[in-house]
This record gives structure tokens, sequence and C-alpha cells, in this order.
């Protein structure tokens, strides 16, 4: 099993005509075959675009709307630029796909403000924005990670910074574990999906035996995750853990990269999200570099 | 990005805010016109920099016993000698790090009977998704100091962005900054303005500490922090014309012309990294090893092989870096592209100090055949735990 996207789950692309939509859908196509049902752009609605790799073609519709009633899509990726991303999104939204993957980084946090309105009055879920996607060994693949990395598994990986996803993957293939589902929630302030989301998904899903949790200064989504795992734990659910916090040695006040990375007003320091973590019997790595094998040491007990 | 105080508040005239009457100079010359336009008897001259506890900041050319950064005088030759004592020195606040700032800009301002000192800040909520206000009735010091000891004096009201500060939003942050009579009357139009400015202008912050209750009973903004999301400066050219940049890291500026996530620090490992949570992380392994980081740098996902090389060359350039880690994990950042921007800047600026590479992810076998062709002294590295380990050894020997 997985969770969020499988074999079967049906791709629209918004953005698709750009470089980089081009770019990523022929990769997401190459991926296992992934199902990319079609493209939206306003104006070249009736078109088709084609794969520079294997010439797949995918139909370009005028709306979101009309390409979900044409293809039956339950799934749309956005690629557009930062300054239309939120119209995009408020597109699907209002089209009601049921689930939205928006990669674009440097969306105007105001923006995002007006999306998030509309998200929760609505049966959408988003994924990011600012993410890397989300990726299922072998079946689906939406967004930009490097498929390569990944080997069908065990371990479900759910991490607000893109490259430590790829650093938590590759480190699970190589200690034989693999992975069940990999997903970026994104380094943004305002988002659509928070690690609470991802955790209940991996709790319920048999196939998922560990999970590998990635955070990073700024907020409170982890302290809030670690709530939530405590309060599971009681119920009985509860699952082997690894962790890391990225940004221990991030001075306060200042933005590291990501929007969303930054301590200010006293809050989102990395220790306290340390010990929130451990608190909840999640082993919290101090190196990057051993998310795998503390996993494993965690998995032998 | 971050604007002065004097800019703020002329910023929040513009959105009918209740801020004093006041001039802006760069020079002495200029303090005696500028006082002489302000009403009287009683003048603030203000320090302008992008750093705050300038009240109680030092200048380090005066001593300790001269007065700080905010000034009250009470005739013009008064603020004509707060001026010269002030412009051009160095002011070293809590908050400046013990270098301080240069003093190149003063705001001199019309001074007010103070009442009561409020606190109050705009700033997008991460928890609801939504801009909330911040509110104390312990204003004009420290926030991080009053919620830490009294927590429960501080107050967030987040405002329904589809109905924008509603009159019970007002009630509740006027009885939160416990508002009566003149007060109460005012806060009917500054709140909603503030929120307007925020939204419009796309602040991340909007600091008014403090919030003053005058004599008189009516609410006055008596300094203004702001700062922008510069993910939004694309739309609004009037903000960039704020930007001062000698309040900032020439490495950055140099840094954001390429757009580069650069972060100036003092560690003398300099960082090269693709995305923010793996240079973070970057940072973070290098201390674990018993060093510093340089800087923080995240060339991003999509980068070529000139915005390499212009990284390359900014982490160089400073004279703090005794050796540099290269790490790089290339999801859509293939590795060929970036061997390609460091061989080329290596190539242009030369390489002083030891070089510790780590690829792993798209075209790495290229990338590290680029790398080992190049005839530089690179040394590889196979993992991040390998990295950090290779480049602290090779500073310390």
């Amino acid at each position: 099993m997985s969770i969020l996207v499988n074999k079967d789950t049906k791709i629209l692309v918004q953005g698709l005509t750009g470089k980089t939509g081009t770019f990523h859908t022929e990769q997401a196509l190459a991926y296992y075959g992934t199902k990319m049902v079609g493209g939206i752009h306003p104006k070249k609605g009736g078109e088709t675009w084609s794969s520079g790799v294997d010439g797949t073609a995918l139909p370009i519709f005028a709306s979101v709307a009309e390409a979900k009633e044409r293809t039956g899509a339950d799934a749309t990726v956005i690629y557009v630029p930062p300054a239309g991303a939120a119209d995009a999104i408020i597109e699907a939204i209002e089209a009601e796909v049921p689930f939205i993957t928006c990669i674009t980084e440097g969306i105007p946090v105001m923006d995002m403000v007006r999306v998030k309105a509309k998200l929760d009055k609505s049966k959408s879920r988003l994924l990011g924005p600012n993410c890397p996607g989300v990726l299922t060994p072998e079946e689906c693949k939406i967004g930009i990670m490097p498929g390569s990395i990944f080997r069908k598994g065990s371990v479900g990986i759910v991490s607000r910074s893109g490259t430590l996803t790829y650093e938590a993957v590759f480190q699970t293939s190589n200690e034989g574990l693999g992975q069940t589902t990999a997903v970026g929630i994104g380094g943004d302030p305002v988002k659509g999906t928070e690690f609470i989301d991802m955790l209940e998904m991996f709790l319920a899903d048999d196939a998922t035996q560990s999970i590998i949790m990635i955070g990073e200064i700024g907020g409170s989504a982890e302290e809030d995750a670690a709530q939530f795992l405590i309060d599971e734990a009681k119920k009985g659910r509860k699952k082997p853990m690894a962790g890391f916090i990225a940004g221990r040695t991030a001075p306060k006040g200042r933005t590291m990269g990501h929007a969303g990375a930054v301590v200010s007003g006293g809050k989102g320091d990395a220790e306290s999200k340390i010990a929130a973590m451990e608190a909840a019997g999640i082993k919290v790595s101090p190196s990057p570099a051993r998310l795998g094998k503390t996993l494993v040491e965690v998995l032998k007990g | 990005m971050n604007i002065h105080e004097y800019q703020a508040k002329a910023l929040l005239k513009g959105y009918g805010a209740p801020v004093a009457e006041g001039v802006a100079i760069l020079k002495v010359e200029e303090a005696e016109a500028a006082a002489k336009q302000l009403p009287g008897p009683l003048y603030v001259v203000k320090s302008q920099i992008h750093a705050g506890g300038r009240g109680k900041g030092k200048f380090k050319e005066l001593g300790p016993d001269a007065k700080g950064g905010v000034r009250l005088a009470k005739s013009i030759e008064e603020v004509v000698a707060h001026a010269k004592d002030m412009l051009g020195n160095t002011l070293v606040t809590a908050q400046t790090g013990e270098a301080g700032k240069q003093v190149n800009r003063l705001y001199i301002e019309d001074g007010a009977d103070i009442d009561r000192e409020l606190y109050c800040s705009l700033l997008v909520d991460r928890s609801v998704g939504q801009v909330a206000f911040v509110v104390s009735t312990e204003g004009g010091m420290d926030i991080e100091a009053v919620a830490h000891d009294t927590p429960e004096k501080i107050h967030t009201i987040a405002i329904d962005p589809e109905t924008g500060v509603t009159a019970d939003d007002v009630a509740k942050i006027s009885k939160a900054l416990e508002l009566s009579g003149a007060a109460a009357e005012d806060a009917k139009s500054l709140f909603p303005a503030l929120y307007k400015a925020f939204g419009e202008k796309d602040m991340a912050l909007l600091e008014v500490n403090p919030l003053i209750v005058m004599k008189d009973g009516h609410l006055r903004v008596l300094d203004a922090k702001m700062s922008f999301d510069g993910n939004a400066l694309f739309r609004h050219d009037d903000v960039k014309a704020l930007r001062d940049e000698t309040e900032e890291d020439s490495k950055e500026i140099e840094a954001s012309k390429w757009d580069l996530a650069y972060v100036a620090l003092d560690g003398n490992i300099g960082c090269m990294v693709n995305g923010a949570g793996l240079a973070m992380a970057t940072m973070d392994i290098i201390k674990l090893y018993g060093k510093e980081p340089a800087n923080f740098c995240d060339v991003g996902g999509g980068a070529g092989k000139e915005k390499v090389a212009a990284a390359f060359k900014i982490i160089t350039a400073d004279p703090k870096v005794e050796g540099i880690l290269v790490n790089i994990f290339g999801g859509i950042m293939r590795c060929d592209v970036i061997a390609e921007g460091v061989v080329a800047a290596v190539q242009e600026v030369g390489l002083k100090v030891p070089l510790v590479v780590r690829l792993e992810g798209t075209n790495v076998e290229l990338g590290k055949k680029i790398l080992n062709e190049s005839g530089l002294a690179i040394t590889a590295a196979d993992d991040l735990d390998d990295a950090a380990k290779k480049i602290v050894a090779a500073i310390k020997a």
C-alpha cells in the first residue's frame, strides 16, 4: 500500500507547456508509467503536448474544470510561475480536484493566505507549495523527486525539505528498507498539508512499518505533530520513528532559504522541536547523514 | 526586506495612521532646517538603522556615558548638537552585534506626551494561515521578554481574509489593549488601516512598539518596524525603492542579484548546497564535527553553470573562509552542471583553500568525471558524513 498516490492516480499538469512542466512531466511518464492525463493552458486548449523523450502525447485543455471532466483526473500538479500560482491553485480548488500538488517556489505569503481561506472551505487537499511533491515507488511520481534513488519498501517519509527528503530516501534505500511513499510538505509558512495529516495516513497504512519525519526551524508544526503522536500512542497507534531537524546552527531572525525557516519572536528553534519529537518517542538523529542508520537502530530495538 | 522607521511611518501615514510630524536627514547641516519645520518645543532625534534597541544602544566612538541612539531635545540647538554627536558614528545595540551599525540617517520628530505605551504587531500566523494582530499592554519593551515572563499579557487576534478587520475584531483588540474614550474611537480606523497596509504592501512584519496613548487620550504610532515578503517585491516597485543597501551585507547583496539564498555567518567553512533544508543540515553537520559554517548558501533547484560559479565566487571572496564544502543532492539539479560551474569559477578566481565536494543524484558519474579531469585540487567525498569529516580535517591540518 501507499498514501496519497498509487498506480491508478490520474494526474493533470498546470503549467505543462513551460520548460519546468515539460521536463518533469517527461520524467513522471518515464517513472513506471505514472498516469499523466493532460495539461492546462488557457490559450492552448485543443492543442497537444508531446514528450521529447518518447513522444507520448497529452491533450491540453483550456481550464482545469474541463480537463477534469474529460479525463477523470483525481490529481493535479502545478508548475506555474509564482505570480500566477495562487490563482492556479484556486482554479483547481474550484474545479474540485481532490488532490492538488503545488511545486512552485516563491509564492507571496499573502497569496497563500487567500488560497488557504478557499482551501479550508473545500474538499480538496493541497500539498505544498514550495515542495518536491510525492512519490510512491514503482507506481506514481508527482513532482520533482529523483525516481532513481527510491526502492519499494516499508518506510513512510515526510519532510519539509526537498533535498533532505532525498537524503532520507537514499539512506533508507541503502539500508535495504525502501519506502512506501515519500512526501515533501514544503518549506513555506502557509501551506496546504502539515505533518499531522501525513502522520495520520502513515499510521493508518498497513504497509508502512516505520516513519521518518524531517522538520526544520520555524513555526510549531513539529511540536504539534509530536503532540498528535503522543495522543495517538495513548490510543495504541504507534510506529517506530526516526527524525531530524535542520537549522540547529541557524541564527535567530534570519530566513534560511525557505520562507518558513526562521526563528522569530523566540519561537521555532531547533532545540524545542527536537525535545518535543523525542518526548513523542521519535529517535532524532543529530546528523543528517545518519537518518537511515538511526531508523535501523530503532527497528532493532 | 527591511526599511527604516521614517520610511515605515511615511507609508503608514499614507493609510491614515496617526504618526508624528518628522523629517529625515542625511547631513548635520540639514538638522536645523529640519527642526524648524516642526512645531516644537519638544523634539526627538532618532538614529535610523535596521536594528532594534536603539534607545538603549551606545555609540562606540562616544564612550559609555554618552546618550543612546534615540534622544530628546528641548530646543533646535539641542537637535543640532545631537545630530553632530550621532551622524556617522557607530551604534551598538542588543540587535546589531558587537560591530554595531554606522548611523547614516537621522529622523527628527515632533515630541509626544505619553500616557501609556502599548505593543501592536501584525504578522502571518502560520498555524491558521491568516494575518494576526499580536497586542499587549506591555509596550515599549522587548516583546520576547514579555512573552517569556508574562505570556498571559500577549493577545493574538487572527483576521479572516474574507471579511477583513470587523467591528468585533476591533473590539477584541481594544479590550486587550484596555482602550477607552478617544483612543477606542481612534482604534476603529487605525487597526483596519494597519491591516490594509499589511496586505496591500505584502508585509512580512509590521511592528508598532510602542503604540502610545497620549495625554490627550489619542493613539499615535511612536515607532514602526516594517519588513516585506521578498517573494512579493516583484509587484511593489515603490517598496523596492526604499531599500537601503548600506544596511545589508555586501556578499548578501551580490548573492541576491543572482537570486541565491545566502546568509553570511561567522565561521570559516564556506558552504554551497542545493536545497534550503540540506543547506541548513550541512551547517549543522559542520558544527557537529566541531567547526562553524561561514555562510548558508542554497543555489536552488534549477541553477545553471553561471549561477553556481557566481555562488562559488561569493564564497571564496569571504576572507574568513578557510575551506569550502560543496554538497549537492541532485534531483532537478544535475551534478554535471554543478561540477562545470565549480570548475569554471576555480579557473577564474583560483583556489586558495581546501575544497571538498560531495555529489549525489542525477548525473553523478558525469559530475565526478568532470571534477577528476579538471586537474584541480578537489577532494571528493562519498556521502554527507564523509564530506563534513574531510573538510573539518582539511582546515585543521
